[in-house]
Formats: structure tokens, C-alpha cells, sequence
């Protein structure tokens, strides 16, 4: 399977990661070689094989319900680049 | 999902269209904000009403390396809901991400349930009407699934002329989605549903249903048909946070869809919104691609797994649901579906009338918390968890009614004195001299005295057996208010000789 | 003084107990080491100078009394991956710039708990997408080790040395170092370098596809990634959640196994933390591995593979068979699938990973009349190249209509690989022996892997099996190729026998020895 330049700008749309035009042909040969890479793995018979849920199975961890965390508004917007009163700020998004 | 058709056409909830007659095929998707006192896969705190992100842990937050534990009475309230609505209970489900980007979800994915939910198909019962004849229909509505998810941010557009406002206080609260089967034929079904899901949640403690805080809300698809016919294309109106405007947005776009086949077009599978100030629906995207939400299993999370032992045991503790208590009271105290309804529909009222009919009349107490106490409160605007008067004050008087100590009509100025100033009812009615006078050869001298003063009355009275009403007026005149009617009257009937 | 950043992990903690020297002197000296040795390395990408030495002062107070923890007043390395309060944390990418956590990661905050000292952190492939460390944002590491070359030198017919010392001609050969510079491999190229150069007594880092044991290898350093789930990675920038595992790089095998125990702990914030206590690794070293079942497997010997490597395996064998071990050979038959299929999960994991990377919360923001534009200038603008084309695989394979093709199928391989390796060990086999990379060190900015991504992520053939099972691997340096560069060996174990691979590594570096690359910079 391999993709077009068209596909590559719906990847990149739903990605959200700006491309040029260039960086779009470039990449379109470039993700073609990767999947051409992986093909291969259509080769494998996995009749009746289940895929992996869980590397090391075990029971999932359960937490109480107990409020452990939060009250730190401050650590929260420590690193943004904009915010107000404790707010995050963003450009509009468009309805 | 492929769509069955559960009912046959009902003529009573066709829509005449300019060509014929039109079915409303509905179906919701009800989001449930889960009753917990921390986030599903955080440790935040869940209360509503915090200063902006003081509910927000650096997983919420999605700061890089974070992870998500998931929070079991999150898990618990599901099964219970599961259970509250007759539904198959998965013992194991699986956390899925759906991925897409928005400024309240800072992980860039929801954390919720595609192809396994913790919830399969059930079916909630929900009571249609009264219709104009006062009738009740009873309507099955099958359930599709429930999967726990989490909850988005909040974003505000109006704070600033080019800047959202993000708050993230919301984001990661545990939330349940209950999905209908395209079942419903009707704004008033659609409005009854979503009242008993309500209902149903508000009685188990897994929802408080509280839509204008926004821990209920519904998504509501819409389509139109001929009756019978192949089901057409849908439009889903989002965010529906009132159960009037559900009605008045399913009324609305059925006509729109109608009115656009009738006129020869196609109708375009999108996402509206409700403006409930212009009482119409608009779409919310412009010709924008539909969402590919790239869903894979959460590798952060396990399988959720449990077996029927753990199912067993919350179902044992849970209360007793609507369905059921209203069957109970309809069979065993024998109050009529109507009363039997009004009852049930808020826990609070049917756990208060129940104290107040525990070893009394069922009958007597259901007319005195449905007509009076409830009555009341709606005339003040109060709700039955801050009623003025308790199930013990109410059951009092009621007992004052029963062992004769008052008469009905005593009582409701006995339980207005209760409710304005409080005090036990017993007291009061000492205190006031308000018990009625039973004793018969009082009440016999003042119907005596009434007869002797008024012959000519006896006379029409003895012509006209109605009139002995006017006596009994009299004698109760004479006597405050306080003698039995009942003796009144049978004395008064019996003096003048009539039957 | 003799040199102290000379002094493995267990030395230096045998003469701060003894007293013998202080913590604040051992840092110091690092300190020094990286001021001299980083602007040729680019081996750190942070310096905690002031933060090391307070560490330092209170190292040396407990020590002074006789207390401290388990690396009490050993100064390490931090690859940038892992959350360090109030310090950097970018994982070496842009879109992070200015990020500085007030958090610390789970296993960050065990080594502090133990009482180890901050250097700095390490530099590392961006997001850890690479085996080169070339796609950091503040440029490649250099690998302290330099081919070489034999040299047949003239000697000049006199010459007036130190001691008088007077030759009269004549040829010597000698190796000459070429200038040619190499990469370290990757992800944890920052890692690996500082602990080959002596730029810290020790570094942790990450692995998801081969990124401890690949620079390790390359690096003639020891370098272990745990059996999933024994590490938090709770406060460790997630690249593919399914797979990453932090591990130390070190200098010897003893190095890493007192590294490990203090990393490794259960963690109830991270569901795929595994509850199992942390053995006492250091004490599996020097056990007897007399009557260990060893596997060869077959499929580790690739076409086209570089005669040195199977030299070495087989020099490999040679020890392991002589200390007592019984070699059989395997069949792993899946193997070949493991390298397409990790290059379909890791993507695709990340793609959702690293969606966060918005410029909304924290990192960089790159302006946009609406929020859309902000988000795809910003990610633009952030994410170097590699880390693009893995998120647009990623993205690709989950899409509508390729999610049962690719991802669905890549995961029911990774369950067949697993099963190769259940099957083997369940017929009695307990370490399993494969070369650790594919060829000894390249040199930067090679022609060749540029032209075709697909040619670097091959340099993680015989690592990324390991990844795919959730198993652990270690690899170990076990001679040096041609060109003078060092060469790894790897071990792979059952879950959570950590300590087998300990125990076994050790045999091979008894016979191999260390290595240590001759110092240019």
C-alpha cells in the first residue's frame, strides 16, 4: 500500500503539522519507503492469533476514590505561554 | 450500527407532511456526569463550581509523562447504572483513545470505550403521557451500551474579542454514555426518556441529573421517514443540557427534514446545534471533514476485567428502582397508577412517603404527600428536601385523622399551622383546642338547639333531604368547626327523620 | 589526586564511605570534566552546576556520619527525557522549549531518594525517535571512540625527550586515530557518551526500540533495559507507551546492576507498573552460570552481516560454553517481523502521544489568527523531521479504513514474537545470546542512512524483538572491531530475571574486559 501526495496532506491535516508543498512531496516518498518497509508483515499467517492488549498481563490497578491531587492551579499554567487569571489563553476557535 | 426497527408505526405520533404522513425516528446519546469524589483516571476533585484549573491535576493537565490510573467507584457506578437499566454487564472492556485536537483536551485524545463498553444492550420502561384523556403509555427503549469516559474542559468564546478561555476543571471527570437504540418516535418519548434515565440514576446515587450544572446532557439524533420505510439520513443535535428544549429541537428539526424530502432534497448527515432563543436548529460545521477519531486501545490502561461476584455484590446493595417500587405500592398498598407514578418519580419524594406510609394508610398517606405536601411545595418553589414539614409531623396528622381526634378539614389547618411555625402535631391540636368533639351528646344538643331554632327550616328540610346540609353547616357553626361531621350528620338525619 | 572521574560507581562509593574521598571533591571534578569535554561532545544539553553541589554538601553530611543511601554522593547523568523538577526537560525537541516540570519523575526521584547527585541532562534523539543521536534539536553527540588506523611511523634520528632519551631511528607501527566523527547511536547518545567519556559516573536512559543497548554498544558501555513494567514511567516523556522502558547506561556490569536496583520500584501511578519487589541485582554477579542453558538463535544471523559480529558472537560462545554453560540453538522465527511491525506500533503510539505538543499548556507557541493555524505552525515549527514522519505513520496506519491492516495486524505479530520467545524458554532455556547491533559505530551525517529513514531503524535489528516481548536485554562490550571500535554482545532473559543477565554479562566482561576509548577532546 503506498500513499499520494493527497493523502499524505489529510495525514498531515489530522496531524495538525503545517506542510509545504516541498516537505509534502519529500515526505510522501519518505513515509512510501517506510511503508514499503512493513508490507512484509502481510506475509504473516496470524490465523487465530489475538493482538496484544497487554505486554506483561496482569490486573489493572484500581484507585480509591479519594480526592489525592489537584489545588495547584499555579503548577498547572507554570509553563504556558499565555494565560489569565489562571486561565489557559488560545487564539479563537472557530465554531 | 445497523438500525433495527424495534416498533411498529404508531398513528398517534405521525407527523403529517404535505405528501403524507412522516415518522420521527429518534435516538440519544446521553452523557451522564458520574457521582464520584475524584476524576476517572485522576485525583482531582469532581466539585462543581472551583476557581479556574484548582480542580486539575498535572494528569489532567496532560503534562508530558503523565499517566492515568483509573478510579474504581468510577467502575462500580457504571455496573450499577448497568444494572439500573437491565443491561448486559461486560466482565471485561477495554479503554480506548480517541484522538482529536481541541483546546479542553489537553491530552489531545479522550480516554473512553469503542469496540468493548463495560455496558451492553438493556431496556428502560418509560411512561408516556398523561395524554389529553389523563392516559399513561408505556414504551419499551432499548439501550445499545454504556461506556465510562472521560470529560472534556470547558472553553468560553466571549470572554475576549480573539482569545478562548480554557479552564480545564472539568477535564477527566468521569462520564457515562448511554446509548438508545433509535427507538423513540416522539419529542414527549424523547423528554420522557431522558426523564427516567434521570430518575433511574438519581435513585442508584450514580448522577445527580443536575442539567444546568451540566452533569447531564444529551446528544439527539434525528430522522424522518414514511412510516415503516427505510430509515433516512440523520442529524445529531448536540449538547442538549434541557429536557424542554430536547422536546422543542426534535419538533423543530423533524419539520425542517420533512419540509426539505417534500420539496424534493436530500438531507445532509451533519452536527447542529439548538438555539433555544430563536427555537431552531443550525448546522455547527461548515463542510468540514468528519472526524477520523483513529481509535486504538489505550496502552497506558489494561483491560478492565471483574466476574459476577463483583457484579453480584453491588447489585445486592442497590436500592429499590422506580419500575419496581411503583409496582410494589400499585399491588400492595393499592394506590392507582397515576399516584403510583408521581410517587416514584424523584427517590426523595417516594423515600418520604414512605416513611409517612409506613404501617398507615398507603392510600390516605399517597393523597396527603401527592395533593398537599407536594402540592404546596410546588406552589413555594421548594424542593421535598427542604420541606417545612417531615414524614413524622405529616404522619402525625395523618394519625390524628385516623384515630379520630380531628377531622380532615381540621387537618389541613393543622398541617398549615405545622408547616408556617412547625411543632408536633399532637401538641398543637391540644394546645389549640383543636380536636374535633366526638362526644355524642354534646354534638346531639347542638343539633337540638339548631332544629328548635330554625322550624320552618325543618319543615323544607323534611320536604327537601338536601337541606339537612344547611343543618350541618349550622352545627358545625355552633361548634367551632370541631364537631364530627360525620356525627353531625347521621344526628341530624336521624332528628328530622330522614333517611 | 588521581583523576576521579576515572572511578566506577562502585569504587567511588567504596572510598566516599571509607572516607576516602568527598562527594563535593567527585563532583567538582565532573563538573570540571564536562566544562572541558562538552563543547567537542555535546554530550549535555544542561548543566545543574549549583544544584550538584548542593547535592554535593548534602551528600557529604551524611556521609560524614556514617549514613546515606544506596548511591549516596554519586554524581549521574539525566537524559532529557525524564521530568526533573524545575530543571530542562525537552526530550531534546524545540516544541518543549523553556519546559520545566514542578514535578520529578518516579525513577529520577529514586535516585535522588538514594542519595545520587544531578550533573546535568543528557542529550538525546529528539522524542527519542532515532538510533543516532542526530535528530536532537541542540545537534549530535560525538562518540568519544574514533576508528583507528595503523600507522607505520618513521622515528626521528634524535630526539630529546623527558629522561634524555635519545633513539636512533628506525619504524614503529602505532595507531593513529582517525578524525572522521562518529555517532554514539541513539536514543540515549547524550547517555551513553558522558559515562564512556567520563563525563559522569553513571546516566539513565530510555529504550523503546534499542535505545539504551544500542549506544551502549557502540560506546563500549553496559547498558540494560528492565523487563517492561519494572521501571515507572511516570514522569518520563512517553514516546510509545507500550514499549519504553528506562534502564542505566554504565560503565561496567556491577555499575548497572546498582544503578537498576535504585531505579526500578512498584508504582501505583503508573498502571503498567508491575508489583513485584526489586531484588538486590549486584548480588547476582560472580554466581557460577555452570549448567545455564544458553540460546544461539538463527535468525539473529542476518544476510550481509559484517564478519566481526559473528567473530564476536562466536567468541561469545566460546566464554560462556567455558564457564560451564550449556549452548543450544533456537529458532526464533519471527524475528525478521519485529523491526516492520515495531515500525508500525512505536509510530502509531506516538502519534497519540504526542498530540499534547500544542503550544497551548506549556512549550512553544507559534502564533495563528485561529486556533488550527496555532497548532500546525507551532507542531510545524517544533517537531524536527523524524519525529514528523513517525507521527504521520502513525497517524496513517490508525486512520479509517488502514487501522485492521496495519496496527491490528503489527499487534498480533508482536503476540507471535512473544510466543517464539515463551516457547524457548519454556523448553528450559534461560539466557538467550545475540550480537547487539548490526556493525560498530558510522560516522555522522552518513550519506547513506540519510538518503533512506528505513536504513537507520535498521541499526535496531537484534534489539527491537526485545521491545516487542516486554522482555529485558542487556548489552555488554565484548571486543573492539578492526578499526578499533567497540563491539556488544546482548543477553536476553526471562520476565524479571534481571539478575540472570547480571550474573551472565559479568561472565562475558570477566573474559572481555572493559574498554575505554583514547582520549582527543
Amino acid at each position: 500500500m503506498s500513499v499520494d501526495l493527497q493523502t499524505v496532506k489529510r495525514v498531515a491535516r489530522l496531524a495538525r503539522i503545517a506542510v509545504s508543498e516541498e516537505d509534502a512531496e519529500r515526505m510522501t516518498g519518505e513515509l512510501n519507503a517506510i511503508l514499503g518497509f512493513v508490507e512484509q508483515l502481510n506475509e504473516v499467517d496470524v490465523s487465530g492469533v489475538e493482538p496484544m492488549t497487554s505486554v506483561t498481563p496482569m490486573e489493572m490497578k484500581k484507585r480509591q476514590d479519594v480526592v489525592t491531587d489537584g489545588s495547584k492551579a499555579a503548577d498547572i499554567v507554570a509553563n504556558a505561554p499565555a494565560t489569565e487569571e489562571n486561565f489557559f489563553l488560545v487564539p479563537k476557535v472557530v465554531e | 450500527m445497523t438500525l433495527i426497527d424495534t416498533r411498529t408505526p404508531d398513528a398517534k405520533r405521525l407527523i403529517p407532511g404535505a405528501t403524507g404522513d412522516w415518522e420521527i425516528i429518534i435516538g440519544l446519546e446521553v452523557h451522564a456526569q458520574v457521582i464520584s469524589e475524584a476524576k476517572l483516571f485522576s485525583g482531582a476533585s469532581t466539585a462543581f463550581g472551583a476557581a479556574p484549573n484548582a480542580n486539575v491535576s498535572l494528569v489532567d493537565a496532560a503534562m508530558p509523562g503523565m499517566l492515568p490510573v483509573i478510579n474504581e467507584e468510577c467502575v462500580k457506578q457504571a455496573i450499577r447504572t448497568g444494572l439500573g437499566l437491565k443491561a448486559q454487564i461486560n466482565h471485561k472492556s477495554v479503554f480506548d483513545r480517541k484522538n482529536y485536537f481541541y483546546p479542553d483536551l489537553p491530552q489531545g485524545y479522550q480516554i473512553s470505550q469503542f469496540k468493548q463498553p463495560i455496558v451492553g444492550e438493556g431496556t428502560v420502561i418509560v411512561s408516556v403521557g398523561p395524554d389529553r384523556q389523563g392516559e399513561f403509555e408505556d414504551i419499551e427503549v432499548g439501550i445499545e451500551r454504556l461506556h465510562l469516559e472521560q470529560d472534556a474542559g470547558k472553553s468560553m468564546h466571549d470572554q475576549h474579542p480573539t482569545m478562548s478561555y480554557v479552564d480545564l476543571n472539568r477535564s477527566g471527570v468521569a462520564l457515562m454514555e448511554i446509548v438508545s437504540k433509535p427507538d423513540l418516535r416522539s419529542g414527549d418519548e424523547a423528554k420522557a426518556y431522558v426523564t427516567k434515565l434521570r430518575t433511574i440514576m438519581r435513585y442508584l446515587g450514580t448522577c445527580d441529573g443536575n442539567m444546568d450544572e451540566g452533569s447531564l446532557r444529551a446528544d439527539v439524533n434525528v430522522s424522518v421517514r414514511r412510516p415503516g420505510g427505510e430509515f433516512g439520513t440523520r442529524c445529531e443535535i448536540k449538547n442538549m443540557n434541557s429536557i424542554r428544549f430536547i422536546g422543542q429541537a426534535i419538533d423543530f428539526e423533524a419539520r425542517r427534514q420533512i419540509a426539505i424530502i417534500e420539496d424534493g432534497g436530500k438531507i445532509d448527515q451533519e452536527t447542529r446545534l439548538y438555539d433555544a432563543v430563536k427555537g431552531e436548529t443550525r448546522s455547527m460545521r461548515s463542510k468540514e471533514e468528519a472526524h477520523d477519531y483513529r481509535y486504538f486501545p489505550d496502552p497506558d490502561l489494561l483491560p478492565l476485567e471483574f466476574d459476577q461476584a463483583y457484579v453480584d455484590a453491588l447489585a445486592k446493595e442497590l436500592p429499590e428502582l422506580p419500575d419496581d417500587k411503583k409496582a410494589r405500592l400499585i399491588s400492595s398498598l393499592g394506590l392507582s397508577t397515576y399516584d403510583a407514578s408521581i410517587l416514584v418519580s424523584e427517590k426523595s419524594v417516594a423515600d418520604y412517603f414512605e416513611k409517612v406510609a409506613a404501617g398507615r394508610d398507603g392510600k390516605l398517606a399517597a393523597n396527603w404527600v401527592i395533593n398537599d405536601l407536594l402540592g404546596q411545595l410546588n406552589k413555594v418553589g421548594k424542593d421535598i428536601e427542604n420541606a417545612p414539614v417531615s414524614p413524622d409531623q405529616l404522619g402525625a396528622v395523618i394519625d390524628l385523622i385516623k384515630d379520630g381526634t380531628i377531622s380532615g378539614k381540621i387537618a389541613k389547618d393543622l398541617f398549615e399551622i405545622v408547616w408556617n411555625e412547625g411543632g408536633d402535631p399532637r401538641a398543637l391540636v391540644e394546645s389549640r383546642g383543636m380536636k374535633q368533639v366526638t362526644d355524642t351528646g354534646a354534638i346531639e344538643k347542638a343539633v337540638d338547639d339548631v332544629i328548635a331554632a330554625n322550624p320552618d327550616k325543618v319543615e323544607q328540610a323534611r320536604a327537601k333531604p338536601t337541606m339537612a346540609g344547611w343543618f350541618v353547616g349550622q352545627v358545625m357553626k355552633a361548634t367551632g368547626g370541631k364537631a364530627n361531621p360525620q356525627a353531625v350528620n347521621d344526628l341530624v338525619k336521624a332528628k328530622l327523620g330522614i333517611e | 589526586m588521581s583523576d576521579l572521574t576515572r572511578l566506577t560507581i562502585s569504587q567511588a562509593r567504596a572510598k566516599l564511605r571509607g572516607k576516602e574521598i568527598t562527594a563535593t571533591e567527585i563532583t567538582e571534578a565532573y563538573l570540571s570534566a564536562i566544562d572541558r569535554a562538552n563543547p567537542a561532545l555535546n554530550a549535555y544539553v544542561a548543566v545543574t552546576g549549583d544544584r550538584a553541589r548542593d547535592m554535593a554538601k548534602a551528600s557529604d553530611a551524611r556521609l560524614v556520619k556514617g549514613e546515606g543511601g544506596a548511591l549516596e554522593g554519586i554524581p549521574l547523568g539525566i537524559k532529557d527525557l525524564f521530568g526533573t523538577e524545575g530543571v530542562h526537560t525537552q526530550a531534546c525537541s524545540h516544541v518543549l522549549d523553556g519546559f520545566k516540570p514542578r514535578y520529578e519523575s518516579t525513577v529520577t526521584a529514586n535516585l535522588w531518594a538514594d542519595g545520587a547527585v544531578m550533573l546535568g541532562k543528557l542529550n538525546m534523539d529528539e522524542f527519542a525517535m532515532g538510533s543516532s543521536n542526530e535528530t536532537s534539536y541542540y545537534g549530535p553527540v560525538i562518540n568519544p571512540w574514533r576508528r583507528s588506523r595503523l600507522d607505520t611511523v618513521v622515528m626521528p634520528t634524535t630526539h630529546q625527550g623527558d629522561g634524555g632519551f635519545v633513539t636512533a631511528g628506525g619504524t614503529k607501527t602505532q595507531r593513529t586515530l582517525d578524525n572522521a566523527q562518529l555517532v554514539p547511536g541513539g536514543s540515549s547518545g547524550g547517555s551513553a557518551t558522558a559515562v564512556s567519556a567520563f563525563l559522569c559516573a553513571g546516566a539513565t536512559a530510555t529504550d523503546t526500540g534499542g535505545s539504551i543497548r544500542q549506544p551502549a554498544a557502540f560506546t563500549g558501555t553496559v547498558g540494560i533495559k528492565p523487563t517492561y513494567g519494572r521501571c515507572s514511567r511516570w514522569g518520563i516523556v512517553a514516546f510509545a507507551s507500550s514499549l519504553d522502558q528506562a534502564g542505566p547506561i554504565a560503565r561496567d556490569v556491577r555499575d548497572a546492576a546498582i544503578l537498576l536496583r535504585s531505579m526500578a520500584s512498584v508504582d501505583p501511578k503508573d498502571t503498567t507498573s508491575v508489583d513485584r519487589p526489586v531484588p538486590d541485582y549486584e548480588a547476582a554477579i560472580g554466581k557460577p552460570i555452570k549448567g545455564m542453558k544458553v540460546g544461539i538463535p538463527k535468525e539473529y544471523r542476518v544476510d550481509g552481516m559484517p564478519e566481526e559480529i559473528e567473530a564476536l558472537w562466536q567468541k561469545g560462545i566460546a566464554w560462556l560454553r567455558d564457564a560451564g554453560a550449556e549452548i543450544v540453538d533456537i529458532s526464533l522465527p519471527h524475528t525478521k517481523y519485529a523491526l516492520p511491525a515495531y515500525y508500525i506500533v512505536a509510530p502509531a503510539e506516538a502519534s497519540s502521544n504526542l498530540a499534547r505538543y500544542d503550544g497551548v499548556r506549556y512549550g512553544l507557541r507559534v502564533p495563528g489568527k485561529d486556533i488550527v493555524e496555532m497548532y500546525e505552525k507551532t507542531r510545524a515549527a517544533g517537531f524536527g523531521r523524524e519525529v514528523k514522519r513517525r507521527i504521520m505513520i502513525g497517524t496513517y496506519v490508525l486512520s479509517a479504513g488502514y487501522y485492521d491492516a496495519y496496527y491490528l495486524q503489527a499487534q498480533k505479530v508482536r503476540n507471535l514474537i512473544k510466543r517464539d520467545f515463551e516457547n524457548v524458554f519454556a523448553a528450559g532455556v534461560d539466557v538467550i545470546l545475540t550480537p547487539a547491533t548490526p556493525s560498530a559505530a558510522f560516522g555522522i551525517a552518513d550519506e547513506d542512512m540519510a538518503a533512506d529513514p528505513v536504513k537507520m531503524y535498521l541499526n535496531d535489528i537484534f534489539t527491537v524483538t526485545v521491545n516487542m516481548a516486554g522482555l529485558p536485554g542487556i548489552a555488554v562490550p565484548a571486543g573492539l572491531d578492526p578499526k578499533g571500535l567497540p563491539l556488544g554482545l546482548q543477553l536476553i532473559g526471562r520476565p524479571f530475571e534481571e539478575e540472570t543477565l547480571f550474573q551472565t554479562a559479568a561472565v562475558i566482561e570477566q573474559a572481555a574486559g572493559t574498554f575505554q576509548p583514547e582520549k582527543w577532546w
